[in-house]
């Protein structure tokens, strides 16, 4: 299984610069990981670059299908109060 | 001593006992022929320029590599003016279409900045391909970059090679304890770092790309974020540290955070500066030149600072636009003589009055009032107060007219009907004029004279079309003779 982008994503551009493998493209609505291209980084980086830069939680699943950078990770929000805000439709 | 309303450099009483704040022509005395020279039309740069010239950012740099408290990179508005905001992402090529179309019709137009929504820097290609392109096609535009600083000690050698003399590094923090508070985490050498590390390098990256920058004659202004309880304080020792190593402008802006930006400290509560804190801290790094008339704009912004005009250049309406850019530069250069001209004239009849205004000798102790000013530029009184979108602040005082900050009437948000605020603009405005006493304006109608008048703020119009100035200190002038400023607190008088 290859990385791969959630409609979570904002078109940042910031992963499709860091991936080593040119896994990712420009996309509507969102950017896309060619599953075929994409190598986990293995070989190249400790970490995976587009999990590693990535400024959205939930954005970018790893291998498994998981959240890369699970809600409240990333900016320190607890999750609880992410999901109230979210219930209310203030974010 | 007693200091006049303008007139040659004498900084006294704290940071900015002048008429005029941000970095007027008297306030950068300090600074070398050359410098000054090259920022005096520069919008941001001068407080006294941005009466009279343009500037227009162009989003082409959306990817960022460190996390701030107060940003988020999910959101957009088009009825909010802050930064980090943008409609439209350009690539470079649709950028320059529209940096040319912008300065062909806006001829007061002078700089051309790439501000994010990400970091430029941390976009080298989409940032330098737009520069590489615009210094090409439009040489007498002014190019200016804004960063977070993480990467810019790799991009120094390539920003002096594209003429661009004009860098903006924010800067929040010089301890890596303060940084781990604002910054979250950072992309470095291929691995995201965390907590005081990621502060570390951050600070380390900001304090060397600004020591090359001005090793190698580049401007430098420096933008820091105040957040009470955070890094309040600790700004004062930012600002004498970026002063030493060579920055010019020092701009501290209020943090903005509301809960519906879904930023971390919007989320958690964390508040913002009230305008006194502000313009307490703005005068307590009073050794620093201090930026006050930043109106922290849009990452799209385009026009004068406090207009923005960028739905005038969407894609399609510039798709449509036939453009001459060398019958358009060479009438630019005819518009900035001009203004030039003018404002000469301006400069030298505002001395000569402003030397017999204060020598006239208003008694020391009388209390000072803010005023605010409706005006659509070129540093006059000059705007209906039914159409202004911001008031600029002025402090009278017996040692004269000084400016203090902008207040939007559409603070952050003029989407009333999509948003669901009920006040109404009247009254909106009225409370953005806290704490103001007189509103100068070029006009007002019966209607909003009367609410201002039970607001406690008393509506002038008697004014019109003079520098804003003269007619806060003419004011002023009449509230002494009347018996206004006399203690005990100041009595509303009916018109």
């Amino acid at each position: 299984m290859a990385y791969e982008i959630t409609a979570a994503c904002v078109n940042c551009f910031a992963c499709m610069d860091v991936c080593p493998s040119g896994a990712i493209r420009e996309a509507k609505p969102h950017f896309l990981i060619d599953a075929a291209k994409c190598t986990h980084c293995e070989g190249d980086f400790a970490d995976p670059q587009c999990a590693s830069i990535c400024p959205v939680e939930m954005a970018i699943l790893n291998e498994f299908g998981e959240a890369a950078n699970p809600l409240g990770s990333l900016t320190g929000i607890p999750v609880a109060r992410l999901q109230a805000l979210a219930a209310a439709g203030i974010i | 001593m007693e200091l006049k309303v303008l007139g040659p450099a004498t900084p006294s009483e704290g940071g900015c006992s002048k008429g005029s704040c941000g970095s007027t022509d008297d306030q950068m005395a300090h600074l070398p022929e050359h410098i000054r020279e090259r920022v005096k039309n520069h919008p941001c740069y001068s407080e006294e320029a941005h009466h009279h010239y343009a500037r227009m950012h162009v989003a082409v740099a959306p990817a960022c590599n460190i996390q701030c408290n107060y940003c988020n990179r999910k959101y957009d508005c088009a009825n909010e003016s802050r930064p980090g905001v943008v409609s439209e992402l350009l690539t470079p090529d649709q950028a320059v279409k529209k940096t040319l179309a912008v300065a062909a019709t806006i001829p007061q137009m002078t700089v051309l900045g790439i501000a994010g929504p990400g970091d430029p820097l941390a976009n080298p290609a989409r940032t330098f391909d737009t520069f590489r392109q615009l210094s090409d096609k439009a040489p007498d535009i002014k190019l200016c970059v804004s960063t977070n600083g993480l990467t810019l000690p790799d991009h120094v050698e390539e920003l002096v090679k594209h003429n661009i003399d004009h860098v903006t590094i924010t800067i929040n923090c010089v301890d890596p304890e303060v940084g781990a508070k604002i910054y979250p985490w950072i992309f470095w050498k291929n691995r995201r770092i965390r907590g005081v590390k990621a502060a570390k390098i951050l600070i380390a990256q900001q304090q060397k790309g600004l020591q090359m920058l001005v090793e190698r004659g580049v401007l430098v202004k420096v933008n820091s974020v105040l957040i009470p309880g955070v890094n309040d304080e600790h700004l004062k020792e930012v600002s004498r540290i970026v002063k030493e190593k060579g920055a010019f402008l020092h701009n501290v802006m209020p943090l903005i955070a509301e809960e519906e930006h879904g930023t971390y400290y919007g989320v958690m509560g964390q508040r913002s500066p009230s305008q006194s804190e502000l313009t307490a801290l703005q005068d307590a790094c009073g050794d620093m030149n201090m930026m006050r008339h930043c109106r922290q704009c849009r990452a799209d912004a385009v026009g004068l600072l406090g207009e923005d005009r960028g739905q005038e250049f969407t894609l399609d309406k510039i798709d449509a636009m036939e453009i001459d850019y060398d019958a358009a530069m060479k009438k630019r250069a005819e518009i900035h003589q001009a203004i030039e001209a003018s404002r000469d004239a301006q400069r030298a009849a505002q001395s000569a009055k402003a030397a017999t205004a204060t020598a006239s000798g208003l008694p020391k102790g009388l209390r000072s009032v803010y005023m605010a000013v409706a005006s659509s530029g070129q540093g006059v009184v000059n705007q209906h107060f039914g159409h202004a979108k911001e008031f600029l602040v002025y402090e009278a005082s017996p040692t004269g007219a000084r400016f203090i900050g902008h207040r939007k009437t559409d603070q952050y948000c003029a989407g009333d009907t999509t948003c669901g605020d009920a006040e109404t603009a009247l009254q909106r405005t009225i409370r953005v004029l806290d704490g103001c006493e007189v509103v100068l304006c070029s006009r007002i109608g019966i209607e909003p004279w009367g609410h201002l008048e039970d607001a406690g703020i008393l509506p002038n119009g008697e004014h019109a079309m003079e520098p804003i100035e003269e007619a806060v200190m003419a004011v002023y002038r009449e509230m002494f003779e009347t018996g206004q400023l006399a203690p005990p607190a100041f009595e509303n008088r009916s018109a």
